[in-house]
């Protein structure tokens, strides 16, 4: 593919400056797409599980659990069968790096 | 390094934002030195989040004016609520200083006009804001000139749409009161596209629950611009039929064109006459009033298109449009949860494009979307959403999304998860 000069500059600059930029943006729009249930931070609260601070493979495995049918569940069955399991492993690892919410809400058993 | 956007895309995307407004925003916004500066018009679920998002995830680089002339946000979604009984509208009232600690500017003033080219919005109150972006969250308006012998006056004092919570939702909420038992409350819903696709059903079931109780004589009629129920169809119909058994009726293909005030009675598209007790009429719905001021209508002469990568308008560059006012991608609701989502994928798109010069990935998004049956049961409806580059829309995800099952058990299981839902999302764009 032919690539123009100017773009290559582009995604040069867009080079320099991924340094500066906080980490990770994409899983975090990606996780953004939970928190309007589960909390900015994934804090949770009232019925609505946290998911801050659980740990990744525990996340992933609850995802794709729920995503195959193994789990079943009200809404995130539905849902989670809208993500690939890329953006279930970003998932998870995001949320795996919140603070665990002091409350103490979480995924049941 | 992280491009988010295949090269073909990418190439395009810069050419466009070099040969028009994009090079001259890069230019006036000196990464590092000024701080970008973003204007967001509304104070909804669209623009409330936006604002948010855009100080946390921008730690505080972006500089953030909201432009909102009410005082307190009144959500919507749990409104139906207040009407049935078991919510008060200050339960459903929240203030805007979380979004002031967050080191958002908040003006209460309307929005007047757009200077697109000078890149600055000017308010009813003769101030100028200068911006790099403007976000434009203006929610809907109601086409009162579509319903014959309808207007704003009186639908504030005498037939309520009750469509943006606040007093036309307590006015309602006192006409159902003094109702006498065994009187009729017409509820009429305009065709889709319309804000909340399942609001007008889940009212009809909260007026159920208030009749049931204090005028079981009573009787709620939905008379239905569409040719059927449009949201959750098999789950309100379960509940007219058995919780609500005699108490709702409801008439597919009955838009109404005009109304008489005097003798309360409604005429449908094809001549018949309704009389009603108390007449809760939603007229067909635009993008709020600030969009077609502002030149962003570009659909049907009633949405605003956008580039759902980012949501930047189709018809102004530099300005993107969010929630209700814009013209669907296909699937999409006019919901509150998806204005939610609207905001963060802005939010996102103007921290990659003002701070680091580069494209955002297109957002996957979702709907979750609560209704409730009574006081304590509720019922939903869910979507995934996610960039189909060949369209170039975000579509439904073909497997994903549903509605409830039809159990009672799993509405009441759903009714703390749709509470829960609430006091979550308005934290999300609020606190």
């Amino acid at each position: 593919m032919r690539f123009p000069t100017l773009c290559a500059a582009m995604l040069m600059l867009a080079a320099a400056r991924a340094d500066a930029a906080p980490a990770a943006a994409p899983s975090r729009m990606l996780a953004a797409s939970c928190s309007g249930c589960h909390g900015t931070h994934g804090q949770g609260g009232g019925a609505m599980p946290a998911l801050a601070g659980l740990p990744a493979d525990h996340l992933g495995a609850l995802l794709r659990a729920f995503r195959d049918g193994a789990r079943p569940s009200s809404v995130m069955h539905q849902l989670a069968r809208g993500y690939t399991d890329e953006e279930i492993a970003a998932l998870a690892a995001h949320f795996a790096g919140l603070p665990r919410p002091a409350h103490g809400a979480g995924v049941r058993p | 390094m992280i491009v988010h956007t295949k090269p073909g895309v990418a190439r395009r995307r810069v050419l466009a934002g070099l040969g028009a407004a994009g090079l001259l925003a890069a230019c006036a916004v000196p990464s590092g030195r000024t701080a970008p500066k973003v204007v967001v018009v509304g104070g909804g679920f669209g623009g409330a989040t936006a604002a948010r998002y855009l100080r946390l995830w921008s730690e505080g680089a972006i500089e953030v004016t909201l432009v909102e002339p009410n005082r307190r946000f009144v959500s919507c979604p749990l409104s139906n609520l207040v009407l049935g009984g078991s919510r008060t509208l200050d339960e459903l009232t929240r203030g805007y200083e979380g979004l002031a600690r967050h080191g958002v500017r908040v003006v209460h003033d309307h929005a007047v006009a757009l200077d697109a080219r000078r890149r600055a919005l000017r308010l009813a109150g003769g101030a100028a804001l200068p911006y790099d972006r403007l976000v434009v969250a203006p929610g809907i308006e109601l086409m009162f000139d579509r319903i014959a012998g309808m207007s704003e006056a009186a639908a504030d004092e005498r037939v309520p749409h009750a469509w943006k919570a606040g007093p036309q939702t307590l006015l309602l909420r006192r006409q159902l009161e003094a109702m006498p038992d065994g009187g009729v409350v017409l509820i009429a819903l305009p065709a889709a596209p319309y804000r909340c696709p399942p609001g007008p059903y889940e009212r009809a079931c909260q007026i159920a629950h208030f009749l049931k109780r204090h005028k079981p004589r009573g009787k709620v009629i939905l008379l239905d611009a569409n040719p059927q129920v449009i949201s959750k169809a098999a789950l309100f119909t379960r509940a007219w039929s058995e919780e609500f058994a005699g108490l709702v009726e409801h008439r597919p293909n009955a838009a109404v064109s005009a109304i008489d005030l005097p003798s309360m009675t409604v005429t449908l598209e094809l001549g018949e006459r309704v009389r009603g007790d108390v007449i809760n009429l939603l007229p067909p719905m635009r993008a709020g009033a600030f969009a077609r001021a502002a030149g962003l209508v570009n659909a049907g002469e009633r949405w605003c298109g956008v580039d759902w990568r980012t949501l930047e308008s189709t018809a102004v560059p530099g300005v993107h449009v969010l929630g209700d006012a814009t013209a669907a991608a296909p699937g999409m609701p006019k919901s509150g949860h998806m204005a939610n989502q609207h905001g963060k994928a802005v939010a996102a798109a103007l921290v990659e494009q003002l701070l680091h010069q580069r494209e955002p990935a297109p957002p996957v998004m979702n709907n979750t979307c609560y209704s409730f049956i009574d006081d304590r049961h509720a019922v939903h409806v869910s979507s995934v959403h996610r960039w189909v580059e060949a369209k170039k829309t975000l579509e439904p995800v073909a497997g994903a999304g549903g509605v409830s099952s039809l159990t009672r058990e799993a509405w009441l299981q759903e009714g703390a998860y749709a509470r829960g839902w609430a006091q979550a999302i308005w934290s999300d764009m609020l606190a």
